[in-house]
Parts: structure tokens; C-alpha cells; sequence
């Protein structure tokens, strides 16, 4: 789960990380009162959204008065930010953080992960502030260090002292920030934490200037309090839908619904519709044991969305026997009143039984051999996006 | 032969007295697999299909010499269920368990670091020597004897890849899902070592997926170890970046983790890679002509 800059800010001001005084407001008139409590002349406003790249996009606007801050509020309130991490039609804003300038003396980069291949925790910090890290990596990697913490002994005096040589950097200041990072990382269950950038002010004061946090879906249920940080305007209706039921859902852009057990053969039905030349308009795994509610959940989801065009079910039954399925996709077929073509694949455990349902049914389906076979027909049968809107008739 | 499971596996069941893992243990009593214990705590002296249930797993131990588990354990209490596995002994854990907090993980693995216990998970169907023992939740009627080594990240399409196999008219030395978390226990390297040593596999099936660089790190292990043939497939090809794949480990965070990097790791170690997942059997049987 992602949260705002805003709400990273509040934890880390409870973590004693310094950040910059500010306030998250929602309209021009919070703006108006908010804005006059800052000392100085110049404020950043801030567009929150959980898409990076922003500031590129337009969303962060600097000012050097209270009426100029709301009106860049009011400019950005309500504007349909578009950046590389957003869809095309872009996200939203509805909620902008002002904060007071400050008079910057150098710019670093600092991170905490989860360290998946050594099973650790790992630092990674940078004199190369506010770029993209990834970039940093390929043009001067000479320029970043990565500490790894081992989870049984946790941050020591050592690996502070790392960081602040290898950054130049008084060891105080950033003791205090490195430790409060660590143990908000591991008290909170936090998947990524990256501030860029930090920066050192003309007074010698180090301070999170930007602040971007993501939290283990799976630890949720042990932090009510970063629960409350959720935004599901930020997600998608179908994939918050879907995510209530279990299913594990990811919208894409195409106009071929795909409806499969298990997430690694999800994701090969969607290499597959490639292949044939189409596209998919997501990922759906019901589960590797789905259920006929499950199937029925599903359909409801890929029919929502009305760019689908036509729909390739891939079961492969292991434990879940395919009659079961076969009977759970012609009940939701008809209980739905679905109109697109279906193609069905269905594999393993009574297969055959579960075909035979299918084909004996009203419903208008076309049976495959397997997922490539299966891909095929449903490119033919509902082809390109162009295609797919004539034979809609829309 | 087979590896790491066998006729000598002596099964407990930690979680054993929940609905899974009671469907579970019935579908692997009806494969053959020896369970001899099931353990949930606070409900010592009950049975589940014969199976007698003990408080902890040492217990268990003491009274059966169970020397093997399997973990049906809800989400927030199997790390712990993990560690008390490991505590025992045993020779090997498979932890079906998914949505474990990855922290938990780490702490697990640390942990594990030194200990005889190899763990498979979580979040995996487990592992399968046809004829011999079912340690995980596959359908066991699709396995048969034979000498294809499969190992994977997905579930159901290591039921695919055996599927497809037997078909063919092979079968499976062993089979392994190895689990989709971006932390876990058994490796595609430890794997791949140990199909390569075992005299009754001939050639190696090597599923991957987006996200890390487990495939990659298998592809130099190949390259420098490997007497067999393998053949792999990479799922998620066409998966937008940042986006979570169902798999909490299945996702390309920047440029890391794409299946390309994965792909041309694997070609350039001589594993021939299957772009259709039709493909694969065909490559397996070129490459076992060879």
C-alpha cells in the first residue's frame, strides 16, 4: 500500500526525521489560513498523489507569496496530473501540501528496502539528490552505497558511520535520522522508504525534503493506524472490487478479458494474448483452488469494464474439479446476461465433464485445447481494439 | 531415486486440525504419503483422519520420528510455526502458507542460516515424488514416474508443466514449486544441484517469473555447474511495471526484475527458453534427443 508525502511526513515527524513545517489542505480557503502561518516568503505546494514523477508533470509549483500559494492551489486542486507512473488519463488531485521553502546547500538521496536477494535490510544513499536513482546507478554508480543490516543484530554505530563518510555528512544529524528510518521501518512493516531529496540547509540542518513510503499489504492487519493512511481514490474501482473478494486483479489496457487460476499462468495467458496479437485488459488470478463464486466474482469484475470486448477463461483444475467450474461459467454467463464471446480452456481435474457442461449449455462458447490454442481464437474472435469496438457496435 | 522427499518421509501436519489442511491431509493419506502427526496447539489427543494431533511439533517428533512437515498455518502465525519446524530438526519444511509479512520472512531466514532444515515456501503447492510422496496441495493424479525434474515459481503452471510431461509420455523425477514470495527458502540454484546430482533425472523444466533476479542468479549457476539439459519458461512478459502480479514477488520495480533480463540470462547459459508455453515440451524433447 502507498500513502501520500503528506502522511510519510506525520510518521516521520513521530520518528524524530526533520522535515520542513506544512500543512496538507483541500481547497483555496484551507490554503489561505494554512499559508500565513509559515514564517517565510517562499512555499512549495505540492500536488499528492502516489505517482512519482510529479514534479516533471507539473504538480509541485514554487511560490514567494500567501496569494500566489492559493492560487497555485487552486491551480493544481481538482488538475488531472499525468506522469510515467500514472494511466494516460492521469490521477486526480484533491489534495496539495504546502510547505515552507528553505535554503538549500546540497542534495542527497537515501533509501531503506527490503533486501530480497540477501534477505536483509539494505541502505542505499547517494551524494546525486533529487535524480533518478536508477539513472544514478547506470551513469555513477561511484556515487552510491548500499549498507546491508543484518535483521538479527539491526542499524549499529558502524553502519551510521558508513553512511555519513561515504556522504560527508555529519554523523550526529544523521544518526538521528538513519535511526528513526530503522525503526520505523521495522516497527511499521515497511516494503520501501525513500526520501529524495534530503538536503542540507545554508543553516547545517538535515531535513526529508520529500518523503514516499510503501507498506507490506500482508502486515496490514497488525498497523490499524497506517491503515487509515489508505487513499482508494488513488486505486482503481475494479482492483479495490476485486481485492474485497480475494481475487487478484490488475487492469490493463486492452479489450480481452482473461479470467485464470493462478497467478504465474495469469500472467502467461497474457504473454500468450500477446502473442497472438492481442490485448489484454487484465490480470485476473481467482486462486489455484477457485471457486465457483469465485468464477462468478470475476466475470462480474471483466464485465465491468467496458472496453472488454471478449473473454478467454483458462482454468487449469487441480484440487478444483472442472465440472464445478464448467457449471460456475455458464451460471455467471447467464446470470450476467454476458454478450462478448467466451472462449474456455479448461484442463486437469474432470475436464472433459466440465466441457461437456459447457457445450451443452445456451451459452455461446468456444472451446479451446490449450492456453496458446485458447489465446488464438479469442484474438481472432475479437481481434484489435478497433475491431473490438465495431463488433460492439459502439 | 528423487529428490529430498521419498517412501522415507515421515510427515507432520502443523495446522493440521483447519479445513485445508484436513482436505490436505486426506488427498496426500490417499496419495501414499506417510503422515504420522499433525500439530496444533491446545488440541493435543484429538485426530484428524487417524492422524493423531500433538500441541507442538517436538512433541511430535519424540513420539512418531516425523522428519518432515507441511505448514497450513494462517498467514500471521507461520513464521513462528516455520521456526518451531526448525527448532524440531526436521529435514525439510514446506510452508503452503501465503500473505506472510515479509519481514517475518527475514527474520525466518536469518534464522534458518546454519540450521539442517531446508524449507520450501511459502506460499508454494509444495513438492511431489511420483509413486512416492506428496508433500503439498498438487493434484496428484496428473504426476507420473519418470525423469523430468520440474521446478517453479507458480503453482498451477507447475501442474502445467507436469501435465504436459506426462502427456508427452514422461514423467517427473520430482516436482517443486518453490513459492512466489520474494522471500523463501529453497532456491532455483538449490534445486537445480540437486536434480543435477540425482541419477533418475535426465533433463530439468525451469519455470520463472517477474520480479528479483532468482532467474538470472540460476542461469551463472547453470553456466558453470549444469550437466543437464534444462528448458525454461518466463512469465510476464507483457506486465506493467510497478504493478504487483498476484505473486507479492512477482513485480518489475524500475528495471529490475523484467523477464528479458531473465530470458537472455537464461539463453546465453544454453537453456533453451520456450517463448509459447506450447513450446516447452518440444524443446524438452529436442533437447533430450541431443
Amino acid at each position: 500500500m502507498n500513502i501520500h508525502e503528506y502522511q510519510s511526513k506525520e510518521i516521520f515527524k513521530a520518528y524524530g526525521v526533520p522535515t520542513l513545517k506544512g500543512f496538507m489542505v483541500e481547497n483555496t480557503e484551507e490554503a489561505k489560513e494554512k499559508a500565513a502561518l509559515f514564517r517565510s516568503d517562499v512555499i512549495v505546494v505540492k500536488a499528492q498523489v502516489h505517482a512519482g514523477g510529479r514534479g516533471k508533470a507539473g504538480g509541485v509549483i514554487l511560490v514567494k507569496s500567501l496569494d500566489e500559494a492559493v492560487k497555485a492551489t487552486d491551480k493544481l486542486i481538482g488538475k488531472s496530473l499525468v506522469t510515467h507512473q500514472t494511466s494516460p488519463e492521469g490521477q486526480v488531485v484533491q489534495k496539495v501540501y504546502l510547505e515552507e521553502g528553505c535554503d538549500i546547500e546540497s542534495e542527497f538521496y537515501l533509501s531503506l528496502i527490503v533486501n530480497r536477494k540477501k534477505s536483509c535490510y539494505t541502505f542505499i544513499a547517494s551524494s546525486a539528490g533529487g535524480m533518478d536513482i536508477e539513472e544514478v546507478a547506470k551513469t555513477s554508480p561511484e556515487s552510491i552505497i548500499y549498507v546491508d543490516i543484518d535483521p538479527s543484530i539491526g542499524l549499529k554505530s558502524y553502519h551510521i558511520y558508513r553512511i555519513a563518510n561515504f556522504l560527508n555528512l555529519d554523523k550526529k544529524a544523521l544518526k538521528d535520522i538513519l535511526e528513526g528510518l530503522y525503526s520505523c521501518f521495522t516497527n511499521k512493516d515497511v516494503s520501501l522508504l525513500e526520501i529524495n531529496p534530503l538536503v542540507l540547509t545554508k543553516e547545517s540542518r538535515l531535513i526529508a525534503l520529500d518523503a514516499k513510503m510503501s507498506f507490506d499489504d500482508n502486515a496490514l492487519y497488525r498497523h490499524p493506524d497506517i491503515m487509515k493512511y489508505k487513499d482508494e481514490s488513488e486505486e482503481d474501482k475494479e482492483e479495490i472490487e476485486a481485492a474485497k473478494h480475494d481475487l487478484a486483479y490488475v487492469k490493463l489496457d486492452g479489450n480481452i478479458g482473461c479470467l485464470v487460476n493462478g497467478a504465474g499462468l495469469a500472467m502467461a495467458t497474457m504473454d500468450s494474448i500477446h502473442m497472438a496479437g492481442g490485448s489484454p485488459a487484465n490480470f485476473l488470478d481467482v486462486g489455484g483452488s477457485a471457486s465457483v463464486e469465485m468464477v462468478s466474482k470475476g466475470f462480474e469484475i471483466l464485465l465491468s469494464n467496458p472496453k472488454v470486448g471478449g473473454i478467454f477463461v483458462n482454468i487449469f483444475g487441480g484440487i478444483m474439479r472442472c465440472d464445478t467450474i464448467g457449471k460456475g461459467i455458464v451460471n455467471a454467463v447467464e446470470n450476467l446476461e454476458c454478450k462478448v464471446p467466451i472462449v474456455v480452456r479448461l484442463e486437469g481435474t474432470n475436464a472433459n465433464i466440465g466441457l461437456e457442461i459447457i457445450s451443452n449449455s445456451k451459452i455461446n462458447a468456444i472451446l479451446a485445447e490449450d492456453m496458446d490454442d485458447g489465446a488464438m481464437k479469442i484474438v481472432s474472435l475479437v481481434g484489435n481494439k478497433e475491431a473490438a469496438h465495431e463488433h460492439l457496435g459502439r | 531415486m528423487s529428490i529430498w522427499v521419498d517412501n522415507n518421509s515421515k510427515v507432520v501436519v502443523q495446522g493440521i486440525t483447519g479445513s485445508a489442511a484436513r482436505y490436505h491431509t486426506e488427498q496426500m493419506l490417499n496419495y501414499g504419503t506417510n503422515i504420522v502427526a499433525g500439530v496444533t496447539p491446545g488440541k493435543k489427543g484429538q485426530s484428524v483422519n487417524s492422524v493423531p494431533v500433538f500441541d507442538t511439533v517436538l512433541e511430535a517428533v519424540d513420539q512418531t520420528g516425523a522428519n518432515a512437515s507441511i505448514i497450513y498455518v494462517p498467514a500471521p502465525y507461520a513464521a513462528e510455526a516455520i521456526m518451531e519446524a526448525i527448532d524440531a530438526e526436521l529435514d525439510l519444511v514446506v510452508c503452503i502458507t501465503e500473505h506472510i509479512p515479509v519481514q517475518d520472512m527475514l527474520k525466518v531466514k536469518t534464522y534458518l542460516e546454519g540450521k539442517k532444515t531446508r524449507l520450501i515456501g511459502p506460499n508454494c503447492p509444495g513438492i511431489i515424488t511420483p509413486g512416492q510422496s506428496k508433500i503439498g496441495i498438487m493434484p496428484g493424479h496428473i504426476h507420473v514416474k519418470g525423469s523430468i525434474g520440474i521446478v517453479s515459481r507458480s503453482g498451477t503452471l507447475t501442474y502445467e508443466a507436469v501435465s504436459a510431461v506426462t502427456k508427452a509420455g514422461l514423467g517427473q523425477s520430482t516436482a517443486i514449486g518453490i513459492g512466489g514470495d520474494p522471500v523463501g527458502g529453497t532456491s532455483f540454484i538449490d534445486v537445480l544441484d540437486a536434480f543435477n546430482k540425482d541419477a533418475m533425472t535426465k533433463a530439468v523444466i525451469l519455470i520463472g517469473e517477474i520480479g528479483g533476479d532468482a532467474e538470472e542468479e540460476a542461469a551463472k549457476w547453470i553456466k558453470e555447474n549444469m550437466t543437464k539439459p534444462v528448458v525454461a519458461f518466463i512469465s510476464g512478459r507483457t506486465a506493467p511495471k510497478g504493478k504487483r502480479m498476484g505473486h507479492a514477488g512477482a513485480i518489475v520495480s524500475g528495471s529490475s526484475g523484467t523477464a528479458e533480463s531473465k530470458i537472455e540470462a537464461l539463453k546465453s547459459a544454453n537453456v533453451s527458453v520456450a517463448d509459447k508455453f506450447s513450446d516447452l515440451v518440444p524443446h524438452l524433447l529436442r533437447e533430450l534427443k541431443k
